[in-house]
């Protein structure tokens, strides 16, 4: 406990003591500014985009790393955990080098929000498919063969009996591939040009304040990022509780 | 409703799990696929249900090909030694997943259910989750499962096989009882000779991906086609090439024309029986089955010397006749 406060507690205490200098009246000021507002709009719409595609992307990833044999998978199954590995400004880096201004593939989609997407979708790969992949492979197969022999198809058996058992898992790689993406910097910073209203997310646009001398500004939208993280990670374990209240 | 499987053949990379195998279920019976772990009898049934493709023959239900299909479409009620439930379900939703698969009215499903539930005993269950079931309790919800698709057959597959030996007992006495009233063509996987004997009315003996023999309950025990099948079948002593069942062991104090010498080593008090664990005089073992009173009256203890008969013995590998030795 002592050491959870002084990791996690207390720098966030500082956090909301920090923005509640200018009173509540100061707080309000300084996130309805129209660049915090668009800053942090954008920032959840990418993440909700990002977690939607690694949903899909992440479940089926995870099965045809569990469930087909092919040539080089233990590479692959390696490389997931890369992004994991690689700093976030060299994730960056690797991507303006490939979809930027000077794009080998001619595709130049610097300064967008595509790019946002991209680098986002890049730092966040291995999570959904490193929490769905363990339960994947624990699943019993005898479930599925009863459900054949009940009369069950391949597609009705994987949407009412594989899917139920993987819905625990997919949550919480959702879960923490959210999280990610909502604080994201280093790998947005470099390529999105951080063009206020346009593609400037949440992360950079505190980066912006403190730079200019506005830290109560960037505690004030460090607090709404921190408030709206924590509900739905709330939402998302109570979903969670739910998709697993058969084992209690 | 019967079930046939003809000519088939089955291999795993080099392993042959199933070598030429010719099994047939008539209907409304009863019948053991019997035999030890990795002696095909597993992988039979799952061809049988379509779960494995065959190499090579048929499979036959009710007197239609079903070989080339898949588990949905062969009518085959399956149940694991895992209970494979569903744990995501409710009792009931498990029991009525086949029946809303098959887009059922929900009022058909619901009394269907209920009906299946008090079948096996599972009455006030409905609403829990598989978790919260005592291993016997799954089990049966996963027959009830099985047989709400009203199948023309059922596979048992090892079906007692993860419970404790208590449970096992009654469960056994309960299977009999409900094919008896049901009389849905069954087979049953087992390696337990002794559940095999007391469900079942017809045996089919496996081993090395073959049928060793096949026949009623009390035909393979008294007429064991070969060594295997009467080693699998109830206990045996064997002395070189002569195969007797302990209780074919007669115990004397007096020696008569055709006794053998021997010394008992060791009593075993299981209630209504007793084990002679005995050595010959040439230094060979055996050991004989007697009831409690006769080990009484004759006195039975380690170190006393005593004189065998063999009443009954078997000899395989030649043409099988009655041998003394």
């Amino acid at each position: 406990m002592i050491y959870l406060s002084l990791i996690v507690l207390i720098p966030l205490a500082a956090v909301l003591w920090q923005s509640a200098k200018g009173g509540a009246g100061g707080f309000l000021q300084q996130v309805s500014n129209p660049e915090a507002i668009a800053a942090l709009r954008l920032t959840l719409l990418a993440s909700l985009v990002v977690v939607l595609i690694n949903v899909v992307s992440g479940t089926l990833i995870a099965w045809v790393l569990v469930r087909d044999s092919f040539r080089g998978k233990g590479f692959v199954n390696a490389l997931i955990d890369l992004p994991f590995a690689l700093p976030t400004i060299v994730a960056g880096l690797t991507l303006l080098a490939l979809y930027g201004p000077k794009s080998p593939l001619g595709l130049n989609i610097a300064y967008t929000k595509a790019a946002i997407i991209m680098a986002l979708l890049f730092v966040t790969l291995p999570f959904v498919i490193r929490a769905v992949q363990p339960v994947l492979a624990e699943l019993d197969h005898e479930m599925e063969e009863a459900a054949y022999s009940l009369g069950a198809s391949p597609i009705a058996s994987f949407r009412r009996v594989i899917l139920p058992n993987l819905l625990p898992a997919i949550l919480s790689g959702t879960a923490l591939s959210f999280a990610r993406s909502v604080g994201e910097f280093g790998s947005i910073v470099l390529i999105t040009g951080n063009v206020p209203f346009k593609t400037e997310v949440a992360s950079v646009y505190i980066y912006g304040q403190i730079q200019s001398d506005n830290v109560s500004g960037a505690a004030a939208v460090s607090v709404l990022l921190l408030v709206i993280s924590l509900l739905i990670l709330l939402a998302i374990s109570g979903l969670n509780r739910w998709g697993t209240r058969h084992d209690r | 409703m019967s079930i046939a499987a003809r000519n088939v053949s089955k291999k795993f990379k080099d392993f042959v799990a199933l070598d030429d195998v010719c099994v047939e279920a008539p209907t409304g019976s009863l019948t053991a696929l019997l035999g030890p772990s990795g002696g095909g009898k597993s992988t039979l049934l799952r061809v049988i249900a379509g779960l494995e493709q065959p190499d090579s023959g048929q499979v036959v239900i009710s007197g239609e090909d079903k070989t080339g299909l898949p588990p949905q479409k062969r009518g085959v009620g399956f149940v694991f030694q895992h209970y494979a439930a569903f744990k995501h379900m409710t009792v009931f939703e498990n029991v009525a997943f086949g029946l809303k698969i098959r887009k059922q009215p929900r009022g058909a499903i619901n009394q269907k259910v209920y009906e299946l539930l008090e079948l096996v005993q599972l009455e006030g269950f409905a609403g829990r989750y598989p978790a919260q079931l005592s291993g016997g309790q799954r089990q049966r919800m996963a027959l009830a499962r099985a047989l709400a698709i009203e199948p023309e057959v059922l596979l048992l597959d090892e079906p007692f096989g993860a419970l404790d030996a208590r449970v096992r007992q009654e469960l056994r006495v309960w299977l009999r009882r409900l094919h008896e009233e049901m009389r849905v063509t069954t087979i049953l996987v087992t390696h337990d000779q002794e559940e095999a004997m007391e469900v079942s009315d017809r045996i089919v003996v496996m081993n090395h991906g073959r049928v060793e023999q096949v026949g009623a309950p009390q035909e393979l025990y008294e007429h064991p086609a070969s060594e295997f099948v009467m080693g699998f079948i109830g206990p045996v002593n064997r002395l070189g090439q002569t195969f007797i069942r302990p209780h074919d062991i007669e115990i004397r104090l007096t020696p008569n024309g055709s006794t053998h010498e021997a010394t008992v080593d060791h009593l075993i008090y299981l209630g209504f029986e007793v084990r002679a664990e005995l050595t010959l005089k040439d230094g060979r073992n055996l050991w004989a089955q007697l009831r409690r009173e006769e080990a009484k009256s004759l006195e039975l203890e380690s170190g006393k010397l005593v004189y065998v008969s063999v009443g009954h013995s078997r000899v395989f590998g030649r043409p099988a006749e009655e041998v003394h030795p």
